[in-house]
């Protein structure tokens, strides 16, 4: 395989999805995922942060010892936990036989916004119990806080000895992670992929206390309800973890098995702002979104369904829908957009993947899942197509464009399209 | 504290870094990585443990000495017994 991997056959190989799997905080499955996207149910609970009380997060209720020992989660990461679960979901999803897979030829791509604050923290807080001697700073240190560990601990877990690592690129991650992992499949470096994003973000209270400090950590007296993009109420971002993991494969190859296909890599586009640390930039957003439909080879028009990034704050929501309104204006009536943070908070690493699975299901019932709790819509962000708070019957579905952006003005818009022979 | 407490003590630190491993039928004079899934970082647990519950020091050229749950007896019931004489 390695000797032809330039070969043009392989340059445009079409890439599909073929296996979903993951942990959200209002499903376990792709099944449940939807379900509750479909009948509004948010996963919003409150979590006790150590030295900041009770704060409201999103928090994923897998089973983690489903696939690991005990002593594999006890020694690993929360992060690792995740990945090692929602790659198992995946793989047993894709109906691969995974026993004979060459194991060499499968790559693990995992984007992550962040690792190590976690564990770091917890090391400071136990050595804080010793006068700060750092005798007792833990041995597992290191490997649970290298930027590679959720995915090298998957591969430890499955026994892949191909190319495993994460990929850092703050909330634009999770797509990132499915565009590195098609690049992989088009140059030959691998034949099968494992690859999404996760996070385990809320176990940092770094997090909350970063986003607090900014005035962005969404407050609400219903946790259910605090997350809520485009709404004029909205006050920040609820801070969440989770994990979705895909297989994707060399359409030729999930063919000759007989793969299921959930959907087709169309297009990709990753920019950056180069313009502020924090504050998004929507010419370059544009730019990006702009760039993937042409690398598509679509049109605005092509587009069906637009899962936007929206993360609830008061600035970021407006310049997203800026860059939108900039792409799709007025003239894309077949175009419907949503978003799904309003139900799960922001995933962060885990966001752009868990987002892009529960769109994936609208190529099959044609239903696009709403955006919740806009009880009084922002006239800023009153976007065409925006889908209200009820899940719309649509006549078409054919395409889903996700946004994902990050931290330091990273950008990714992946498409993905109903798959046709 | 008897030999037989501290082999106690080790075995309760050891449920606990070893959670998956049954405990019930270890043998005392068999060494610990001829009979349980333990690795040199669970070694190093053990030591930090030792550390942390019981403020006992294991230098590293004395890991050896924590082999089995016997010579882990040997070794360790006088430094328990040292530090209950200090306190």
């Amino acid at each position: 395989m390695a000797s032809d991997f330039l070969s043009t056959r392989m340059k445009s190989a079409r890439i599909v999805i073929t296996g979903v799997g993951l942990t959200a905080p209002n499903g376990n499955s792709l099944t449940e995922f939807r379900r509750n996207l479909l009948a509004g149910v948010a996963g919003i609970e409150r979590m006790e942060i150590r030295y900041m009380g009770s704060q409201l997060a999103g928090v994923c209720h897998y089973d983690p010892l489903k696939y690991q020992k005990k002593k594999e989660v006890r020694v690993g990461t929360r992060a690792g936990s995740i990945a090692i679960f929602c790659a198992r979901e995946a793989l047993a999803d894709c109906g691969a036989n995974f026993e004979a897979l060459p194991k060499d030829r499968i790559g693990i791509y995992i984007g992550c916004t962040e690792h190590g604050n976690v564990e770091t923290e917890n090391e400071i807080f136990n050595i804080s119990k010793f006068n700060y001697d750092t005798k007792f700073w833990s041995h597992y240190h290191n490997p649970r806080t290298v930027a590679n560990n959720p995915a090298g601990e998957t591969s430890l877990n499955l026994g892949v000895t191909g190319p495993a690592y994460t990929i850092g690129a703050a909330c634009a991650a999770g797509n990132m992670g499915l565009i590195h992992a098609a690049q992989m499949l088009r140059l030959g470096e691998v034949d099968f992929a494992i690859c999404g994003g996760i996070s385990e973000s809320i176990h940092t209270f770094g997090i909350f206390a970063g986003f607090k400090s900014q005035n962005a950590l969404a407050t609400h007296i219903d946790p259910h309800k605090a997350s809520r993009p485009f709404d004029r109420a909205r006050n920040g971002i609820v801070i969440s973890e989770g994990g979705c993991l895909y297989t994707l494969e060399r359409l030729d190859d999930a063919v000759a098995r007989g793969a299921k296909i959930y959907g087709e890599i169309a297009g990709y586009n990753v920019n950056s702002d180069a313009s502020d640390y924090v504050l998004p930039n929507p010419v370059r957003q544009a730019e990006c979104v702009r760039a993937a439909i042409s690398r598509a080879g679509m049109t605005p028009r092509d587009i069906h369904i637009v899962n936007t990034h929206a993360t609830a704050t008061v600035l970021g929501d407006i310049q997203e829908c800026e860059a939108i309104r900039a792409v799709f204006g007025e003239g894309c009536p077949e175009t419907s957009i949503n978003n799904t943070k309003s139900y799960i908070g922001h995933c962060m690493g885990a966001a752009g993947a868990l987002e892009l699975a529960g769109n994936l299901p609208s190529f099959e019932d044609r239903i696009v899942h709403p955006t919740i709790n806009v009880d009084d819509l922002d006239p800023a962000c009153a976007l065409p197509g925006l889908v209200l708070n009820q899940p719309r019957q649509v006549a078409k579905v054919d395409t889903i464009l996700n946004n994902s952006f990050g931290m330091l003005g990273i950008n990714s818009t992946l498409i993905v399209k109903r798959f046709l022979p | 504290m008897t030999k037989e407490d501290c082999k106690q003590v080790v075995l309760d630190i050891i449920a606990d870094i070893a959670p998956d491993e049954d405990l019930t039928n270890v043998k005392p004079e068999v060494r610990l990585r001829d009979q349980l899934q333990l690795d040199s970082m669970d070694f190093l647990d053990i030591v930090m443990e030792l550390r942390k519950r019981h403020g006992i020091e294991v230098p590293e050229a004395e890991y050896q000495q924590l082999a089995s749950l016997d010579s882990c007896a040997e070794y360790l019931t006088p430094k328990f017994n040292a530090l209950a004489a200090k306190s």
